[in-house]
Parts: structure tokens; C-alpha cells; sequence
């Protein structure tokens, strides 16, 4: 027993999203205690597409519910199978990442299951039936170590604490039998994607963000995002102004990123910022004023005006292309 | 078309206070500490009001928690909620109880819509809006935002960003989900969960901190609801999160490039 069901989920053109991998490598963490094997849910219109794409990813059995109502992911729609799969897979655990779509459907799940659940994981500890969870608690000021006694568990991952699992030989893929579904009191009616030629912010190597001190000016950092094939972030201040889209708030209530390289310019590095981003191997931070906070998380620190120096910054870098 | 909304009114600790971890590593550091209305809530709270100021009819407001939520349904009370219900419960709670508890008073008030905030500021849960959809068999809008900016005339002039149809039945909801701005509808009775940017709460206004006096807070207990209030969840241990080493300043942009490509190795 100890089996774990893992939640796939696409993007928005239908192909597996990288962040389901990271959350596979936590059921990795999770079954290498228990003895248990990793299955893997997809709902979809046509889920024998991605079931094939995770397939391969250390996974027993994979689940597929295709059909019109599970069109957007919507909460309400992909539950109900959701939890069909749980049954199916006689899992103890419902593993998922902890993107806007596994925030949106896990409690669900957890609700239906009457199931104690834990959001954001960092890290999956203990042993035999004494397993323990950490999970950042008032915007990542601290680390909580929980415990979950229900006899399901649901957990939200986060996915840059995760490694992918190796692609090895494929599991088996399994239609769910499902009830008919009841009739949804959801309608989808648009969706806006925010479109970018750049890589996706939770899946790039290098992110430069810009804040405040950018006065909504994103020009300069959107030339070094060029430069250096860097998708572009953005601190709280700047989405509440509406300079950029919601999408691109790097943050505790925002997109939690780990990139090979950061650049904060003209952030100031609150608490809430820094949680979104202080996983990221080298940290850059560039701000006129000395004593920001940001300089204490920052591996390299520049003082001075950002107008002045991102644009040396891109010049530099074009230079020794 | 009036709607009766519930919304929730948490206490948190402020998030300007300096969070430390007490000496034991059980919790943290309670002395000192400010509380203050969970700022989603707030959110919700806001929301919900202008919803009533366009269509008529009455925001509840519901905390879970020792008397000290007083303070928080007050607030509520304050900026414009009709009146408020207090489930007493002190000690430690978790989301299933949460919920449990909210479900049921929805099941006594039959409200059109409960707006919560998408998570409270201490847990970062974001889980009691989904599992109270679920219990109530309710259709659910997380994360609820809007197109407008904060700084829009559509803001200035608090019109609600939730759409409630012609004729009454459905809610349209913008959702920030990954990748861009989704809009769904929701048949009422529906739970929706407020994101940061849904509108600018309104501070209460002395007549109205004056009015919050005279309203009544109703109060419950878990085990007056028929709610078993046992955790799932216990909090082991807490620990300060690992520290980044502070790094160097560097001289200018030739000393950063030259650090970044042979120190770092990450261009």
C-alpha cells in the first residue's frame, strides 16, 4: 500500500506541463518510503495524448477520463474523476503542483475525500506511517513541519523543490469507468492568454524582474530579458499598478521561481517577493538604494540607477555574444 | 435581485510584524505581535459590499476563532456587513474544521454567494474556499480578479468586478490563473475566493465603526453545529526558513558581467 496518485495537468496548447514532472518526483520521495507505486491521472477532452506523455515517467498506471466537461480544467468537472482515480488507484496520497490549476481542483479533491491536505510542499519527511510535510507558513517567514492524519492526504507541491523523474520504460494506461457527470454549473467563456515570444516564467533559466523602481518603464529590462533569452518577472507593485499583467508577479501569492540566474531591478525585496524567488541559484540585485533589503538575499549587488546601468548591462552582454 | 452574501473575516497576525520563531520551535514568537483582518478577506469583504450597494440585499460576515475575532467581525461590521457570526472555538483548527463549520451556517443562511479571501496570510493553505464548494455541492471561482488595474476608473468608482447576470442566477467571475486571465460563470448558490488585485478595500469610516456597535454577532460553537473540530493537521515544528548567504556588492557592470560568466558560470 502507500500508492500515490498523481494530478496531470496540460498546458494551454494541451501539452504536459513541466510542473506535473516535479510533482512526480515527489511521489518518487513519497513511495521510496512506503513501498507503494505512483499513479497518474488525466483528465482532459482527450486525455490518451498526455497519458502517453507521462507515461513514461516512473508511473504504474495511468488514469485517463476524456470528455467535453473536463474542457478548461475547470474545478467543478475534473473532481468528480479526479476521485474516481483516487479509488481506482486504492491511493493513500493525491500528489499535484502547486499551480493556479492544482490550487484550484486539490482542495476540491481533498473536500470530496474528506481529506486533510497540505499546501505548497517543500519537502516530504519521516518515515513509515510517521510521514511529515514542510510547508512555508506567513509568506515563508518560517517553515512549518506538519503532519496529516486523515486516511487520505492531499498535497499541493511546489515545483521547484522537486526533481523530475528520469523518462524510462512507459506504464500502462487505463480508462477510468466513469459515472455520467452531472450536469456543470461552470461555463467557461475566455480566456486571455498573456502571449509571449519569451520562455514561461516558472520554467525559465534566467528571469529579470523589474519593480517599483522602474516607474512602469519596462523597456530596459525588456531588452536584457532579450539579450539574455530571459523570460521577464515583476514584483507586486508594478501588477497593482497594472504596468504588467497579473501573470508575470514574481512572490508568495504570485509565481514561485527557480531559475539558474535572477535579476531583481529596482526591488526593493520585500519578505513576500524574496519567497517567491530566493530558490533561484545566483541572484542578482540591482537598486539605487544601498540599504534595500534585496542586496541581503543577492549573491552579486549593484548600486545605482537602473536607467543607466541595465542598458550597459545589455551592451556588455550583446558584446560578448 | 438582492443577493445575500457570507464572507469571512480571519484573524491574522499583521504582516508587518516581525514573524520569529519562539524558542521551543513549536510556533512562533506571539508577544508583541499585532493582529489585523486577513487582507483576502478584506478583499472578499469589499466585494461583497459593493455587489449589495448595486443589486441590494445583505453581506454576513463569519469568523472562526477564540473572542479575540471579535475584533475582526467588528471591522467587518464596520465597513458595511449587516451582521456577523462567531463560531467560538479556541485552540488549534484546521480547513476541514473551517469549512465544516462555514458549510454549515451556509446551510442555515442559504446565502446566493460566500466570498473568502483564496488563502489567509498565516497557513498559505488556500484551501477552505474549494473544500466549502465541495461540501456544499456549490460550483467554485478561485482567485478571482479583473481586468481593470487598480488605478481604473472602473475601481475609482467601486463598481463590483463580479458580474451577476440579468436575471440573477449567475455570477461571471475573472480568474488569474497561469498564463493570463480566465472568465468563467457560476450558477448561485457559488463559493468564489478574491485575489490580490479583485479592488482596494475600503478603510471603515467613523459612523460606521459607530453603527458596528449596535449590530449583533451571533454566536455558535463547532459541537452547536453538529461539527467535530479535531485537527488532521498538526504543526510539529517551525524553523526559520534556510538563509541566502549575503553576497557582495560589485563595483559596475564590467565586475558584475565578469562574475556572472566566470564566478557563477550562469551566462
Amino acid at each position: 500500500m502507500g500508492n500515490v496518485l498523481v494530478v496531470v495537468e496540460a498546458n494551454p496548447d494541451g501539452s504536459l506541463r513541466k510542473a506535473t514532472l516535479n510533482a512526480l518526483g515527489a511521489a518518487g520521495a513519497i513511495v521510496k518510503r512506503t513501498g507503494g507505486q505512483i499513479h497518474a491521472v488525466v483528465v482532459a477532452v482527450d486525455a490518451r495524448p498526455l497519458a502517453q506523455a507521462v507515461a513514461p515517467y516512473a508511473v504504474s498506471v495511468v488514469y485517463t477520463a476524456s470528455g467535453p466537461s473536463f474542457e478548461h480544467g475547470l474545478a467543478e468537472g475534473v473532481t468528480p474523476a479526479v476521485v474516481a482515480a483516487v479509488r481506482a488507484a486504492k491511493a493513500d496520497f493525491v500528489v499535484g503542483a502547486a499551480t493556479a490549476f492544482g490550487r484550484d481542483v486539490l482542495p476540491r479533491v481533498a473536500g470530496k475525500l474528506q481529506a486533510a491536505m497540505a499546501s505548497e510542499v517543500l519537502s516530504i519527511e519521516g518515515t513509515g506511517s510517521d510521514f511529515t510535510f514542510t510547508k512555508p507558513l506567513w509568506a515563508g517567514a518560517v517553515i512549518g513541519t506538519v503532519k496529516l492524519s486523515s486516511p487520505i492526504v492531499v498535497l499541493s507541491v511546489r515545483p521547484t523543490e522537486f526533481q523530475a523523474p528520469a523518462a524510462g520504460s512507459a506504464g500502462e494506461i487505463r480508462e477510468l469507468q466513469l459515472e455520467a457527470p452531472a450536469p456543470m454549473r461552470t461555463r467557461f467563456l475566455d480566456f486571455k492568454q498573456v502571449l509571449s515570444t519569451r520562455p514561461s516564467l516558472t520554467e525559465a533559466r534566467v528571469v529579470v524582474s523589474g519593480g517599483r523602481g522602474t516607474k512602469g518603464d519596462f523597456q530596459p529590462i525588456e531588452a536584457l530579458a532579450d539579450a539574455l533569452g530571459a523570460a521577464i518577472g515583476a514584483s507586486r507593485a508594478v501588477c497593482d499598478a497594472g504596468w504588467q499583467p497579473n501573470d508575470l508577479q514574481v512572490g508568495q501569492t504570485g509565481k514561485v521561481v527557480a531559475p539558474q540566474l535572477y535579476i531583481a531591478v529596482g526591488i526593493s525585496g520585500a519578505i513576500q517577493h524574496v519567497a517567491g524567488m530566493k530558490g533561484s541559484k545566483t541572484i542578482v540585485a540591482i537598486n539605487k538604494d544601498p540599504d534595500a533589503p534585496i542586496f541581503t538575499v543577492a549573491d552579486y549587488g549593484l548600486v545605482g540607477d537602473l536607467f543607466t546601468l541595465i542598458p550597459e548591462l545589455t551592451a556588455a552582454i550583446e558584446a560578448s555574444k | 435581485m438582492a443577493l445575500k452574501i457570507l464572507v469571512t473575516a480571519k484573524r491574522v497576525e499583521d504582516s508587518e510584524s516581525k514573524i520569529r520563531v519562539n524558542a521551543q520551535g513549536t510556533g512562533i514568537v506571539t508577544e508583541g505581535l499585532r493582529y489585523k483582518l486577513n487582507p483576502f478577506d478584506e478583499i472578499a469583504i469589499e466585494e461583497a459590499l459593493r455587489l449589495v450597494a448595486k443589486h441590494g440585499g445583505e453581506v454576513v460576515a463569519v469568523s472562526v476563532g477564540s473572542k479575540d475575532v471579535h475584533e475582526q467581525l467588528r471591522q467587518a461590521l464596520a465597513m458595511g456587513a449587516s451582521r456577523a457570526i462567531w463560531v467560538n472555538q479556541v485552540g488549534p483548527l484546521d480547513q476541514l474544521a473551517i469549512a465544516r463549520c462555514l458549510a454549515k451556517i451556509a446551510e442555515k443562511e442559504k446565502p446566493d454567494l460566500a466570498i473568502l479571501g483564496k488563502q489567509s496570510i498565516d497557513g498559505d493553505q488556500g484551501q477552505v474556499g474549494p473544500y466549502l464548494a465541495e461540501m456544499l455541492d456549490w460550483p467554485q471561482a478561485t482567485f478571482a480578479s479583473k481586468e481593470d488595474s487598480l488605478e481604473s476608473q472602473a475601481e475609482k468608482s467601486k463598481t463590483p468586478a463580479l458580474q451577476l447576470s440579468t436575471d440573477g442566477k449567475e455570477i461571471t467571475v475573472v480568474r488569474e490563473v497561469d498564463g493570463g486571465l480566465q472568465t468563467i460563470a457560476c450558477t448561485l448558490p457559488a463559493v468564489v475566493t478574491t485575489e490580490l488585485r479583485l479592488n482596494l478595500p475600503r478603510y471603515a469610516s467613523l459612523p460606521g465603526i459607530m453603527k458596528a456597535k449596535s449590530k449583533t454577532i451571533e454566536e455558535f460553537t463547532p459541537a452547536t453545529l453538529g461539527v467535530d473540530a479535531t485537527p488532521a493537521i498538526t504543526l510539529l515544528k517551525v524553523a526559520a526558513p534556510p538563509e541566502r548567504k549575503a553576497g557582495i556588492k560589485v563595483p559596475d557592470v564590467a565586475a558584475l558581467v565578469d562574475k556572472l560568466r566566470n564566478e557563477a558560470k550562469v551566462i
